[in-house]
């Protein structure tokens, strides 16, 4: 065997990767971008599982946007108050109210209570449904419970019967709040998680009309709106709305509510609710 | 043959006669992997082809200029161009991130994935050892003709991805049969796909 052809190989295979090496070296001084030293600090601070409840494509970019400003402390939804604690800590401001919110669906009517007026047999997505005439629910404003919701649950929080109720658990809901935007009809919103008495209908239907094709809609009788002692809660454009700073979450609005609309969430009154959720 | 004519067929040949993904079955990791959105699959399919027709060119540089004048280049290729594409790529990220940050948070995220992708090794491969051109078995590609072809298979590369996605996303709303969904039901749309593409075989009856 020719041995030159070793030596050959050797040096031919060992020059290439010593200057390749060189390039990268000398590469890696040259274009090093100038990074924010706070910003390695930042990832090792929150969660780093890359799991987009936040909103951003990662860890990075949430990191970058609490840098520039553009996120709070509170980014790293996952991660909860301890990481909006050491993420404060790096930025230099008090973690403030960095409490985490509760994904809430403003409707509980499945088809039980809410009769379908056709039935649909397209696509399975709510957006799908909602666009053609109107959607299959005899209510215009109701969940379609076709579950696009649940699909963008990164956690599996929010699940579908076969009533087409949905149901959030709250111990397993981070408030990511990326179910928010799925929702053709806008029906869900991020409470506070302590806020336990929601108004779970929205409505705009006159009473007499909503009740017609809902059991469970508000009916904008103001029974609520008369009994509740904190001007908690008002009915506008024919549906009830709770001022959460205002409730005391007294419960006297939920008592008198002829069609239960208003509920306390982990209450006795609705056991499907405690079985699915879990008081906080 | 004329030379307009050549440079189109070689072309012609790696964008569908030869596709990289549905007829010769290279790369399927990303077909399968970064083809799930549309827009994902666009930003892939960008990368290879830019990587692509870097390494190429430099891969052919080292075949004529170093490999081939010592004879070492049968046994030598592979590690040789796995260095070239691997430290390009590496200097290629350091250099966009600097340069251009957009275009780094459009591609930057794409290029480690594609430093070992075998799609591009094989483009390097066959642009300085053509295998599907058997016109000549000691047929060797000039320098534009081996960007002729390592445009052609990144461009086939990135067609394919882009319909593939678009076929996966229109299935996200498909009753697909569950035992079928996810990975199973792609894998039997590459399939049919290859089907189609093998309908190219004797496109200009050459």
């Amino acid at each position: 065997m020719d041995l030159s052809l070793v030596w050959k190989a050797a040096i031919a295979l060992g020059g290439l990767s010593f200057i390749f090496g060189a390039l990268l070296a000398i590469a890696y001084g040259r274009f090093k971008v100038e990074t924010d030293p706070r910003l390695d600090e930042l990832l090792e601070a929150v969660l780093g599982s890359n799991c987009g409840a936040c909103g951003f494509p990662g860890c990075e970019p949430a990191c970058e946007a609490v840098l520039s400003g553009k996120a709070g402390v509170n980014v790293c939804v996952a991660g909860g108050q301890k990481c909006s604690n050491a993420v404060a800590r790096i930025m230099g401001v008090e973690a403030g109210t960095g409490k985490r919110g509760v994904a809430l669906v403003h409707c509980k009517g499945g088809l039980a209570e809410s009769a379908p007026k056709a039935l649909y047999q397209g696509i399975d997505s709510c957006a799908a449904a909602d666009k053609i005439a109107g959607g299959h629910k005899a209510c215009d404003y109701g969940c379609l419970g076709l579950g696009t919701c649940k699909a963008a649950c990164p956690v599996n929080a929010i699940y579908i019967d076969d009533d087409h109720r949905r149901w959030v658990n709250r111990n397993r809901c981070t408030g990511c709040g990326l179910c928010v935007e799925t929702c053709p009809r806008k029906l869900i919103e991020i409470v506070p998680r302590d806020q336990q008495v929601l108004l779970m209908c929205n409505s705009a239907d006159k009473g007499g009309q909503a009740k017609k094709i809902c059991s469970v809609c508000c009916i904008a009788c103001k029974k609520c709106e008369k009994v509740c002692d904190f001007d908690a809660i008002s009915v506008v454009n024919n549906c009830a709305l709770i001022d959460y700073e205002r409730c005391t979450q007294c419960g006297k609005c939920v008592d008198v509510c002829p069609t239960n609309a208003v509920r306390r969430v982990g209450s006795g009154k609705d056991s499907r609710t405690r079985k699915a959720t879990s008081a906080p | 043959m004329n030379e307009a004519y050549r440079y189109f067929l070689i072309f012609l040949g790696a964008l569908l006669i030869y596709n990289i993904l549905l007829i010769r079955f290279i790369a399927l990791c990303p077909l399968i992997g970064v083809s799930t959105q549309v827009e994902t699959s666009i930003g892939m399919a960008m990368s290879v082809l830019f990587v692509m027709t870097m390494s190429t060119t430099a891969s052919w540089l080292a075949w004529n200029y170093i490999l081939k004048p010592l004879h070492i280049g049968e046994f030598l290729y592979i590690p040789v161009f796995i260095l070239i594409i691997a430290s390009l790529v590496q200097f290629t990220e350091m250099f966009i991130k600097k340069a251009s940050p957009p275009l780094y948070r459009a591609m930057g995220i794409y290029l480690p994935l594609i430093t070992t992708n075998c799609a591009v090794l094989a483009a390097a491969t066959e642009a300085v050892k053509p295998g599907f051109l058997k016109l000549n078995v000691a047929y060797n590609f000039s320098l534009p003709e081996a960007l002729v072809y390592t445009i052609g298979v990144a461009l086939g590369f990135g067609l394919v991805l882009i319909l593939f996605a678009c076929i996966r996303e229109r299935l996200e709303t498909s009753p697909v049969p569950h035992a079928f969904k996810g990975a199973p039901i792609a894998f039997i749309i590459a399939a049919l796909l290859s089907l189609a593409f093998m309908g190219f075989a004797n496109l200009l009856g050459v």
